[in-house]
């Protein structure tokens, strides 16, 4: 800061400071020539007004006002950026134009927020560590998080605080966002898959295939198919016919229907649907096509949480007859 | 200066009451218009694109700041939920900022990029569909509503021309075309990404 707004503020502060102290000094002498509690000289409409000095209580509670303003300048910044008071107290590095910056900054501030956060650290950061981390620095493998109790109760807050909003909180997802608690994955359930599709995102992309398919009939054809796939009754004619048209379709999901987790192609043959099992739905998803976009969190959350959330979705499908009844 | 006389005079009492509230804003308010720290913007900060600009109208319009803060303050438990806490840096191209001032719903400094497009159509049409909580009233029409984009290249110029955000004379250009015959929805969802983008996205 310029010792322009320095002088600016410092003059400006000095001027109200000492102007509240003269005032209050001015009010509480009795320049009116009358004794407290007779009757002013003057009236206004017939209302006459008593020479009522501030109460003392008052008078005093404004002087230790102005006492305590001197005592907060001084403690606290204020006249300049460059002082920082007696307290040497900041509220954060707000200076700072960039995280790099803000991460630098950090390591050698005194500021409240980050003095919080050190304290947070030094109480937390060992426990926390002490779940994710073996003793030799490396990640504890996710299977085992999994069956750590704590780390799953953990695991759960990231979940319920980070994830819950598509995924539901109970994990089950809704149209659109996959249920997480069952088996039936479309990149993979192992532990290295699930981590991959938290930390950089998955874009599952299913074209628009209306044209491609000939229109209303080759739509309702494929999808009379593929219902078939998944064990409905429907038009024995439209399904063979649908069948010879599944070839477009089968580049991603499999020549049988059961889909590709390398691609993300979900399996036709089961009873799982990710936009909703109805005709109605499922000719959408072929006739418009579908773009399913999971975020990328490594940047957003940082790898050691991730470790902890992967390993709660993991558990969420371990246990087999705990989530048997789930969709 | 007689007191009686000051009492007496309205006029004369209103111009010394407005001098004495004025010292306040001129000690804490003024020195800030002229800091680095509050009109250098953080780096790689962007400028809304037209489309960004649209949904940031709409924004306003259906007053989503008035339930929605976009202030991140330096407190563990909020950067802790919401990412870095917020720089002025960040908002020196917003005009008027959005701050807000009360969190019935979450704060949206840096929700960009946390949930997908879809995710945000569908929780504009009906929250409850994603959120079964949630309190937030629905807002279907916007996929009704479709922009013309008759003023978007007049408010870029604006922004331009009066607040000194960098638009290129391509930006303005192109405004209209890139806004016309998009829903109302694209607008506010391409807006809502782009928040917070400047400090989130770079490591």
């Amino acid at each position: 800061m310029t010792l322009f707004w320095t002088l600016w503020i410092s003059i400006i502060t000095l001027i109200v400071v000492i102007g509240c102290a003269i005032l209050l000094r001015a009010t509480t002498k009795n320049n009116t020539g009358v004794k407290e509690g007779e009757p002013m000289p003057h009236t206004f409409d017939g209302i006459q007004e008593l020479n009522n000095p501030l109460p003392k209580w008052w008078v005093w509670l404004f002087w230790f006002c102005i006492i305590i303003a001197v005592i907060y300048a001084i403690a606290y910044p204020s006249f300049t950026a460059n002082y920082n008071g007696l307290l040497n107290w900041t509220s954060a590095d707000k200076a700072v134009k960039s995280l790099a910056e803000s991460k630098k900054a950090a390591n050698t501030s005194h500021s409240q927020y980050q003095r919080e956060m050190d304290k947070a650290k030094s109480k937390y950061s060992a426990v926390f560590k002490s779940h994710i981390y073996n003793a030799d620095g490396h990640y504890k493998d996710i299977v085992d998080i999994a069956k750590d109790e704590n780390a799953i109760k953990i695991g759960q807050r990231l979940f319920l605080q980070n994830c819950s909003v598509c995924h539901g909180s109970d994990s089950r997802g809704s149209a659109g966002f996959p249920g997480l608690t069952d088996k039936d994955w479309l990149y993979g359930g192992d532990p290295k898959t699930i981590k991959e599709s938290i930390m950089y995102g998955r874009q599952g992309v299913m074209p628009s295939w209306k044209e491609a398919l000939g229109g209303e009939k080759g739509v309702t054809e494929v999808t009379s198919y593929m219902l078939k796939l998944s064990g409905r009754r429907v038009n024995v004619l439209e399904a063979a016919a649908g069948k010879t048209k599944f070839v477009i379709c089968a580049a991603c999901h499999g020549a049988d229907g059961k889909g590709n987790q390398a691609l993300g192609a979900p399996n036709l043959t089961d009873t799982i649907w990710l936009y909703g099992g109805s005709r109605r739905a499922v000719e959408d998803t072929i006739a418009n096509g579908r773009n399913g976009i999971m975020p990328a969190w490594l940047k957003i959350l940082g790898e050691d949480k991730i470790q902890l959330i992967t390993a709660y979705v993991y558990s969420l499908s371990m246990d087999k007859n705990k989530n048997k009844n789930n969709k | 200066m007689k007191h009686e006389f000051i009492e007496k005079n309205v006029g004369l009492l209103a111009l010394l009451i407005i001098i004495a509230i004025s010292f306040g804003g001129l000690a804490e308010i003024t020195p800030l218009l002229f800091q680095k720290e509050t009109t250098e913007p953080v780096h790689g900060l962007k400028p809304y694109t037209a489309l960004e600009m649209e949904g940031r109208d709409i924004y306003i319009r259906e007053g989503c700041h008035v339930c929605h803060s976009q202030m991140i303050r330096p407190f563990r438990a909020e950067t802790e939920r919401y990412g870095h806490y917020s720089l002025a840096g960040e908002q020196v191209w917003e005009h008027p900022f959005l701050w807000g001032s009360k969190r019935t719903g979450p704060d949206l400094a840096r929700v960009g990029k946390r949930y997908s497009d879809v995710w945000h159509k569908m929780h504009l049409i009906n929250p409850r569909d994603v959120v079964p909580q949630s309190n937030m009233p629905a807002y279907p029409w916007l996929l009704k509503n479709k922009l013309t984009g008759e003023d978007i290249a007049r408010k870029l110029e604006i922004f331009r021309y009066n607040f000194h955000v960098p638009y290129t004379d391509a930006d303005i250009a192109g405004a209209k075309a890139a806004v016309k015959g998009k829903t109302e929805m694209t607008a506010l969802i391409a807006y809502l990404q782009s928040l917070g983008q400047a400090l989130s996205t770079k490591e």
